[in-house]
Order: C-alpha cells, then sequence, then structure tokens
C-alpha cells in the first residue's frame, strides 16, 4: 500500500489542492491534519504532481502545508450483519452513536465504526472444508433480526476457492475471521463477518440481470393500477417544493411489499428523518408484525450537513442495498432528493473550474445518473435465487419546471415517472400524481386494456372541464357533462387517497382488482339524468358513499353493504333510463 | 503573532488579495487604508496568496493598505448584556451602548446531530387567524413570509414577534430601509419587547458584505440563548438580500453562475441558515421567520424557489392579507389536533368554502348565471375576507374557531356544510 503524503496548496470552499509525493489515486481517501482534527476527503482530480481534494467537513482553520496522509483506499463502507434499524450519516458513522460521543452537534473529524465491534452474532456455517466458492457465496449466516443474515465471500474474490478452514457454528464478533479461502495459487483470503466495499463501485457478484417483471406493491392506488412500480426498476417523482414528494416515499416506505428499505435522505430537511426516526420503531410491519424499524437502514445526510458527504450518502446507500440484495432479498431504496446530489456535483464542478453545461451542471451529469439507476435491477444469483434493487429517487426542479437538466437526465433512465402537479396539491387532491403526465413501463396490478380506458376517460374529462371553464355548463352537452363527472369521481375516488386514513391509505393489491373491477362498471355505465344538477347530484352523492367504501375494511360487513349500495345506485339509474327512452 | 502584510496584488469588487503566509482558512484580517478600515475574511488560499472578502467593501482600499492577520475566525460577543442591544452586520454597536467584548463565540458552527432532534409539539399563538387557525405555526418551525416589494412584511414579522409568547427575539435585519429599521426599533421599544431582543441591523447603506454575516452571527446567538433554556424567535428580513449579497461575492470571484446569475450552491447557503432551528430535548428551541421579497412577483424566482424547498412552508402575503391558498404550514398536523375538537374541521370546512367562493367570483366575472348556491358563497366570502383575512383581526384561536362556526351559521345551513354531524350538534350556534 502507498500511503503517500502531501501538502495543502490551496483551500477553496471545501475543496484543497494537494501536492503529495508517491503515489496517489483518483477517488481515493485522504485525512487532512487541521490542529487536533483530521479532516477526511478523497480525491477527486489529479493533475501532475498536485490533487484536488473535496473535504468531508468544514475546511475553516486549515493553512497552507497542512500535512495531509492518503489512505490508499477507495471511499468504503462497512458490511455486515448489524446494519438493518440503523441511522448514518453519508460517510455511514452511526448518527445516535455520534450523538452519545458529541452532543447536541456534529464535531468534525469525529469517525466511528459503522458496525459494532463487540456484538456476537451466531454464526451458522453452510461450508465444508474443500468446498469451491466465488464471489458472493455463501459461507453461513447469522440471524439478523426477521432475517437470515448470509455472510458471502468477498465480492472482489478473483475466480474460485478452496474453503481451507472454517470455524464452527458459535459466536462471533464482525472482525472474528470465520473461514479462509485458499485459490490454486495458494493465496489465501479471510472471511470476515464484515466486509468492506467501494461505495462507488457496483457490487456484481451474481450471475445475471434479469428484466423486472413482477409488480412491487405500493399500496398507493395511482401507482399500482396507474402507474406501477416493478420490483428491480426504478422511477422517479419530480415535483415542485410541497407538492408531496416527502410524503409519498414516507408512504411507500412503511408499506411497500419489499423485504429491506433503505432510506436516504439527501440533502433535505433533518425534521423529516426525525419523523421516520421516532415514528418507525412505534409503527408495525404488517408483513412481519415486527417493527418497521427492523427492515430499516436509514442514510441521513441532511441539507445543512457537508456538501461533500452528501454526495457520497446515494453511493453509500446504494451499496448497502446492494450488499442485501446478494442475500436474495427484495430491497428498495428511498432517495429524497436526487437533486440534491446533482447539486453536489455541480458545486465541486464549480470549484474544479470545469467547463459547465445546463444550468451550470457538469457535463456528465447525465451519465452519472444513469449509471446511479443502473444499479437497480433483478438478478439472479449464483444460487439461482433471485434479489432485486428498486431505486425510487425523487427530484426537486428549479421553479418546479421538469424542462431542468436532472429532470430529463432521470427520465432517460428510469422505467415510470411519476409527476407531481401544483394544481392538484394546490387543489389537495393527494397524492398530486398528475394522472395524465406520468408513465410507467412496468406492469399493473390490474389488467392492461382497462387502464386504458380508465386513462381516456380521465385524458377526456380534462378536456371537457377545460372547455367548461370557457363555454361554461350551459355551453356543455349533458352527455359531456357526465363525462366530465364520472372521470371527477374517479380522480376523487380511486386516484385520490388519504394517506392518514388506517385503511382508505394502503390499499392491497386485491382489493385495487375488486375495486377497480367496480369503477370499470361505473365509467361503462350508461347513465342518464335530466338535467345537470341531478347528475352532479347523483355523482356527489356517490362519491360520498365510495369514500365510505374506501374507508371500510375489506373482510367486514361494511364493506359488502357500501358495495351493493353503489351497485344499486347504478343499476337504478340505468333502469331508468332505459323506461325512459321507451317511454 | 499577528502578521502585518503591506503588499495588495489585486482588488476586484469587494475581494483583496495578498501575499502572506501562516495563514488560516476562513480567518479574520483587519485592512486598513488611508481613508477606511475594515474587517475582511479569508475566502480563498491557494499557495502563497490570499483572498479576502473586506466587510466594508473593497472601495477606498489602496495597494499600499495593512492587512493585519487577527489569527481566528468570525466571532460575536454572547451575553445577557446583548438584550436590548443594536448591532450592525459585523456586530458594532448601533446604539449608543458600550462594545462587547466578553465572551466571544464562533459563528456558523456545526450542525445539529438528526438524532438529537425531536418532533415539534407546541403551538407558538399569534393572534392572526390565517396563522391560528389555518396554518399554525409551530415552536422550532422554519417558515418565511413570501411577498412582493411593498408588501408589509415587516409589520407582520413585528407583530407576530410582539404576540409569540418567547423568551428572546433576535432581528437580523440585511438591507434594511432605514425606515424600517426605526419601525422594528420603535416598535419593540415603545412594546416592551426590546429588552429582551437583540438586533443586528444591516441597513441599505451599510457594505454588502456585513450583510451575509447577518444570518450566521443572528443564529450563532439565537443557538447560545436556546442551549440556556430560552424560546428563541428570530426574525431574518430580507433573505432576498442576503441572497443577493451572496450572488455578488460569487460574481467577484468569477464562480460559474447557476441560475440568474446566483451561485450553484444557493440552496446549501440558505439551508445551512434555515436549518438551524431546531427544538433541543431538554433545553430551548430556535424558531425562525424570515421574510423573502419575490422579485417580480415570481415564486419561480431562485430565491423563493430555493427558499420553498428548504423551510417547513410558507406564508403569502398578497394585497395586505395571508392567502390562504399556496400558504402552508407543513407542522400544523403536529399541534392542531390538540387545540380544540372542531379545530380541525372548521379549517377544512371554511377553506373548502373559501374556494367555492372564489370560483363562484370568476364565473361572476364571466358573466355566468348566479343561483341560489352562489349567492350564499358570496356573502359567505365576503364575510370570510373582511372577518377572517383582514390582518387587523386580532384574536385567540378558540375565538377565532367561534367566529367561523358563527360565520357559517349566518352563510348556510348546517347540512350543505359538510361537516359531521357530531361536531355540529357539539358547535352549531343554535
Ligand atoms: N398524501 C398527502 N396527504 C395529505 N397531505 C399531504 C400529502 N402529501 C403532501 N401533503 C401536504 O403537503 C405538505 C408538503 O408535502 P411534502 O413535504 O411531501 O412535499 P415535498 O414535495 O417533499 O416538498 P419539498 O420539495 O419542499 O421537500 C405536507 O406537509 C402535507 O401537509
Ligand atoms: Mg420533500
Amino acid at each position: 500500500m502507498s500511503n503517500s503524503t502531501g501538502r495543502v496548496k490551496g483551500v477553496n470552499g471545501n475543496m484543497l489542492t494537494v501536492e503529495f509525493e508517491g503515489a496517489v489515486s483518483q477517488n481515493e481517501v485522504a485525512y487532512v491534519s487541521e490542529g487536533e482534527n483530521r479532516l477526511m476527503c478523497e480525491v477527486i482530480r489529479l493533475r501532475g504532481r498536485r490533487a484536488d481534494l473535496q473535504v468531508f467537513e468544514d475546511t475553516t482553520g486549515i493553512q497552507i502545508d497542512d500535512e495531509v496522509e492518503f489512505t490508499g483506499e477507495l471511499l468504503s463502507v462497512e458490511l455486515g450483519p448489524g446494519l438493518l434499524t440503523q441511522v448514518f450519516d453519508g460517510l455511514q458513522n452511526p448518527l445516535p452513536q455520534l450523538a452519545e460521543q458529541c452532543g447536541f452537534f456534529l464535531q468534525r473529524g469525529t469517525y466511528l465504526d459503522a458496525l459494532p465491534r463487540d456484538t456476537k452474532w451466531k454464526f451458522t456455517p453452510k461450508v465444508k472444508q474443500g468446498d469451491e466458492l466465488t464471489a458472493g457465496e455463501t459461507v453461513g449466516i447469522v440471524p439478523e433480526g426477521i432475517f437470515e443474515h448470509a455472510i458471502m465471500v468477498p465480492f472482489n474474490l478473483p475466480g474460485q476457492a478452496k474453503i481451507k478452514s472454517v470455524v464452527e457454528e458459535g459466536d462471533y464478533t464482525v472482525s472474528d475471521t470465520v473461514a479462509v479461502l485458499e485459490n490454486d495459487d495458494g493465496a489465501e483470503t479471510e472471511v470476515k463477518l464484515m466486509q468492506r466495499w467501494p461505495v462507488k463501485v457496483p457490487i456484481r457478484a451474481y450471475d445475471e440481470r434479469l428484466r423486472p417483471a413482477e409488480p412491487l406493491v405500493t399500496r398507493i392506488r395511482i401507482v399500482d393500477t396507474f402507474f406501477p412500480v416493478a420490483r428491480g426498476g426504478t422511477y422517479c417523482i419530480p415535483g415542485p417544493f410541497g407538492a408531496g414528494k416527502t410524503v409519498l416515499q414516507q408512504i411507500t416506505s412503511r408499506y411497500a411489499d419489499v423485504d429491506i428499505v433503505i432510506v436516504a435522505a439527501c440533502g433535505e430537511r433533518a425534521g423529516e428523518v426525525v419523523e421516520t426516526l421516532r415514528e418507525f420503531p412505534e409503527l408495525t410491519d404488517p408483513r412481519t408484525g415486527k417493527s418497521l424499524m427492523d427492515r430499516t437502514v436509514i442514510i441521513c445526510n441532511t441539507s445543512s450537513m457537508p456538501v461533500a458527504a452528501r454526495e457520497a450518502s446515494v453511493y453509500t446507500a446504494v451499496t448497502v442495498a446492494e450488499y442485501y440484495r446478494q442475500m436474495g432479498l427484495n430491497v428498495l431504496l428511498l432517495a429524497d432528493s436526487t437533486s440534491r446530489w446533482a447539486q453536489a456535483l455541480r458545486e465541486v464542478s464549480g470549484r474544479l473550474e470545469e467547463i459547465p453545461g445546463e444550468e451550470a451542471f457538469p457535463a456528465y451529469l447525465e451519465s452519472v445518473i444513469a449509471s446511479f439507476y443502473e444499479r437497480g435491477g433483478l438478478v439472479s444469483l449464483k444460487d439461482g435465487r433471485k434479489g432485486s434493487i428498486t431505486i425510487g429517487g425523487t427530484v426537486s426542479p428549479a421553479g418546479g419546471n421538469f424542462d431542468e437538466p436532472v429532470t430529463q437526465a432521470t427520465l432517460k433512465v428510469v422505467g415510470a415517472f411519476h409527476g407531481l402537479s401544483r394544481a392538484r396539491s394546490d387543489a389537495r387532491r393527494y397524492p398530486a400524481i398528475d394522472p395524465l403526465d406520468s408513465w410507467s413501463k412496468y406492469v399493473s396490478v390490474v389488467d392492461d386494456e382497462s387502464v386504458k380506458a380508465a386513462h381516456a376517460l380521465l385524458r377526456r374529462g380534462s378536456e371537457i372541464g377545460q372547455m367548461m371553464k370557457v363555454v361554461g355548463e350551459e355551453g356543455t352537452s349533458i352527455e359531456d357533462f357526465v363525462t366530465f363527472l364520472k372521470a371527477e369521481y374517479l380522480d376523487a375516488v380511486y386516484l385520490q387517497q388519504d394517506a392518514f386514513d388506517a385503511v382508505d391509505g394502503a390499499t392491497a393489491a386485491e382489493r385495487q382488482q375488486h375495486v377497480f373491477a367496480v369503477m370499470l362498471a361505473i365509467m361503462n355505465a350508461g347513465l342518464k339524468f335530466k338535467s345537470r344538477d341531478e347528475a352532479r347530484r347523483f355523482f356527489h352523492e356517490l362519491t360520498q358513499v365510495t369514500r365510505d367504501w374506501n374507508r371500510a375494511p375489506m373482510d367486514e360487513d361494511k364493506f359488502k353493504e357500501l358495495e351493493d349500495k353503489i351497485k344499486g345506485r347504478i343499476t337504478e339509474n340505468e333502469n331508468n333510463a332505459k323506461s325512459l327512452s321507451s317511454d | 503573532m499577528q502578521k502585518v502584510y503591506h503588499q495588495i496584488d489585486h482588488i476586484a469588487g469587494n475581494v483583496i488579495t495578498v501575499r502572506a503566509d501562516g495563514v488560516k482558512y476562513r480567518d479574520l484580517a483587519q485592512v486598513t487604508s488611508r481613508h477606511t478600515t475594515s474587517l475582511a475574511q479569508v475566502i480563498r488560499l491557494q499557495d502563497d496568496s490570499v483572498s479576502l472578502q473586506v466587510f466594508a467593501g473593497g472601495r477606498g482600499v489602496s495597494t499600499d493598505a495593512r492587512v493585519r492577520f487577527l489569527g481566528r475566525s468570525m466571532q460575536v460577543p454572547y451575553s445577557e448584556a446583548l438584550l436590548g442591544r443594536i448591532f450592525t452586520g459585523g456586530a458594532v454597536p448601533r446604539d449608543k451602548g458600550p462594545q462587547i467584548t466578553e465572551n466571544l463565540i464562533d459563528i456558523g458552527g456545526p450542525s445539529v446531530n438528526p438524532a438529537k432532534r425531536i418532533i415539534p409539539r407546541n403551538m407558538v399563538r399569534t393572534g392572526i387567524p390565517m396563522i391560528d387557525v389555518f396554518n399554525t405555526l409551530v415552536e422550532s418551525q422554519k417558515l418565511p413570509v413570501f411577498a412582493r416589494a411593498g408588501e408589509p412584511y415587516n409589520p407582520l414579522l413585528a407583530r407576530i414577534a410582539l404576540q409569540a409568547e418567547v423568551d428572546v427575539i433576535v432581528l437580523g435585519g440585511m438591507g434594511l430601509k432605514h425606515d424600517d429599521y426605526l419601525y422594528f426599533r420603535d416598535t419593540l421599544e415603545s412594546s416592551g419587547a426590546l429588552s429582551h431582543t437583540v438586533m443586528f441591523v444591516h441597513t441599505a447603506a451599510d457594505p454588502v458584505v456585513e450583510c451575509l454575516l447577518v444570518p450566521d452571527i443572528s443564529l450563532a446567538v439565537a443557538e447560545k440563548f436556546a442551549l440556556e433554556g430560552k424560546r428563541v424567535l428570530v426574525l431574518l428580513t430580507d433573505m432576498t438580500n442576503f441572497a443577493d449579497a451572496m450572488k455578488e461575492i460569487a460574481i467577484t470571484m468569477e464562480q460559474i453562475p447557476s441560475n440568474r446569475g446566483y451561485p450553484g450552491d444557493l440552496y446549501s447557503q440558505l439551508a445551512a441558515r434555515y436549518e438551524k432551528a431546531v427544538d433541543f430535548e431538554g433545553a430551548g428551541s430556535i424558531t425562525i421567520l424570515a421574510a423573502t421579497t419575490m422579485p417580480g412577483d415570481d415564486v419561480t424566482h431562485p430565491v423563493p424557489d430555493n427558499t420553498g424547498y428548504i423551510t417547513e412552508g410558507q406564508f403569502y402575503l398578497r394585497n395586505g392579507r395571508i392567502e390562504p391558498f399556496g400558504s402552508l404550514s407543513r407542522l400544523k398536523q403536529q399541534v392542531n389536533g390538540k387545540t380544540r375538537d372542531d379545530h380541525r374541521t372548521i379549517m377544512n370546512t371554511l377553506i373548502q368554502l373559501y374556494s367555492g367562493y372564489r370560483e363562484t367570483v370568476e364565473k361572476q366575472s364571466m358573466g355566468f348565471r348566479m343561483g341560489e348556491w352562489d349567492n350564499k358563497l358570496l356573502k359567505y366570502g365576503k364575510r370570510f375576507e373582511a372577518e377572517m383575512m383582514d390582518l387587523s383581526v386580532n384574536i385567540p384561536l378558540e375565538q377565532a374557531l367561534d367566529l367561523g362556526w358563527e360565520i357559517l351559521a349566518d352563510c348556510f345551513d348546517a347540512i350543505e356544510t359538510g361537516i359531521q354531524s357530531d361536531l355540529l350538534e357539539q358547535f352549531w350556534p343554535k
């Protein structure tokens, strides 16, 4: 290992110019001494004997000729049992432990182990001496909360190797060696409960990538039915401030049908993380009956925390996601907001005086965003099991205008687009996903044709609504007016969902299928009214009843009663219409 | 040891460059020319050249100015003696009182560990129905007032400050008109609030770099008071001037602007200040109310836009009233379930009906026929605007809720309000 050294020759914001001796590699981690503090940095450009480093901390107090030590290692995270339930900063420092040590405030230069070193884990070997293994294959398991946590051959093991020795079942800490591998050349590799992995390098110790095919049920109707997400897919949620991006992700993090959720709070409000942090331990996971926190990891580098660590935080998050995917689990990574990460890139690029692209974002923005989302996906592992990472990122476009570099670059690579609209959030039509703008390439929980029909109705309804603003109700034919009311009804009772109601807030896939069939029947019903007022009253009442229906648990009598009531109203009107026309 | 340098290489705008060694990033220096003397702060080190931002501005600085490095970064005195006092953006007394030199604290300190934060829980009462009823302000919230220049945002801030039950008020003025500064001073003084207020005021006539210091100084002092258990309210007006000062420096430093000339880190810079709002478990709290003027009344302008992405809601001040639409307190649900049983229902019902009123007004202006329901809405809308929205209304929350019921009963039948029957039984005026 090189362990070169250098001296500071320039300071500009969180950027250092360092003159070094020896060899230094791109993205290598270094430490700069500032008085008593050793502050972590990362090499981001090399030019001759000078390197540009971004500091993961505030740079106040650094001076020319301060010493810099290079570590020879890329920015890496610790992977092993004990990640779940934790709250880390962007560099994987556990925040509660930092608080114990430093009190109210974050203290620069304090770095703690991500995984506790003294916890003992009950390890059960799954291999024996002489077994041949490759990177990522399971050596043994330890229980981690509700999961069987696989201890895997280091992901960077080249080729294959034989188990030379393996420990017996027993209690071990993360730094204990549980097995030794030996390859044909006699080179040995130790397997510990914990391994380290560089965050900017994808883990590829799987067999092959597959096409995402299964829906990831979020229990949000407008998502699952109209703009579905797939396990192993990617999607984005752009929207102006206050439109409901964070709330949407919070709901998803609760109800999504996955094994593990990684919440990456990237450059947003600390207060929002606190809500998750304080509430999740109290909430039960409907799938397991255990605390939601048991399946969650929070990576939290909020807006006032150092910007370089914000850039690192999304990589830390996706690396942890990849690690659990390697165990055959379905992982959901929610990043809020990817724009803050892009802005961190922009700040760095600006300080490096690179030639800027649009809105001063670096020219490589697109490829960086693309390679981040590419780390999502469905894979088959070497033992034939499948694992997936689904990535959902919010985007915070300047001025709420989607025609900006981050939104556009993201739209090119994701499989679904949930665009939030200011008009819908102002009208309190939550979730404010625009049904006319949004799209998804994945498979819905209901059949395609029905969704298309519903979509067409919504579009027609919106056109009529626009027209009516100009010509008034009187200038609109009663047929059109009824179409408009049908679209409004579908919006009110199916697209909109009351996040704070225990039943309406989360709609299971079977229920969506059941309810959507009823919606379809209503859309196709030949309703007739004598006047617009009568039509309005009819749909007003129908909306009330359907909302009550949405609040009724599916296994209660009330559910059936209300459904019958809704169907009864429709039949009644249709019968009247028939007798009218036969007159 | 304090070193003195005499050779200035470069003067551009408010930034000077000298050759010096042993200088720390963000250190302060005293720059003395024939005509001027000012503090300056290191904003860039490159080999042996040091760039400094001169607080009083580059004007009048000569190439042979004396630059004396102080060996420390920007600090501000902190003690109880600050209360009742008024300072400049550079923390020099603006009143006739003595300079305070004891107990210097750093400004722009580290952020609070998110794991130490708690969920906000206390309502801040303002006596303004548009806030208390519809968008309740919460202790430790960060909230800007978005307004066009000329709207009475400063009187609104002053009024909230006087009415809120807080222990300490910190006023940070940036680019404040002198009249507005005097208005704040006199209003706080005549109400007796000045004795628990400290003001850091940069006026439009002062050097622009001092404007940049105001939020950090104000918040550093606020943080100390809060750590000692005080509930602190920080007023920052006008944050758009702060952003414009950053823009000016960024351009001088030849940074590549991202959007309408503003630097790419505008979001991070604003967030670093607003995120100081906090409720310390076992100690006090910081609530931040800011004024953000919208150039061209355009909310998509980079300053209000970035602010909206940072703060926990916003109040839109338009035509002297707080707009019910667009205004949002994102923390209101933390407290408005614990005030009175009818609070949320009244909030939702009055707003829905008011939105109906707005639609009716639009229809009316397009010449469409007014029905019976339209006429009810018109009557309701007028009362709502006069008795709830008007900023001169000053009543406690409970009285405002009662008034809401009274207006409803005057304009509508109970059934038309869509309010659930148990609440109607309890609250509908007989
Ligand atoms: N599904 C919902 N149901 C009810 N209220 C909602 C919903 N979504 C959003 N809101 C309201 O809107 C507010 C803002 O939502 P949210 O914080 O999710 O916005 P955002 O898009 O993340 O904004 P920003 O970009 O500023 O972070 C919430 O505090 C809440 O009052
Ligand atoms: Mg958000």
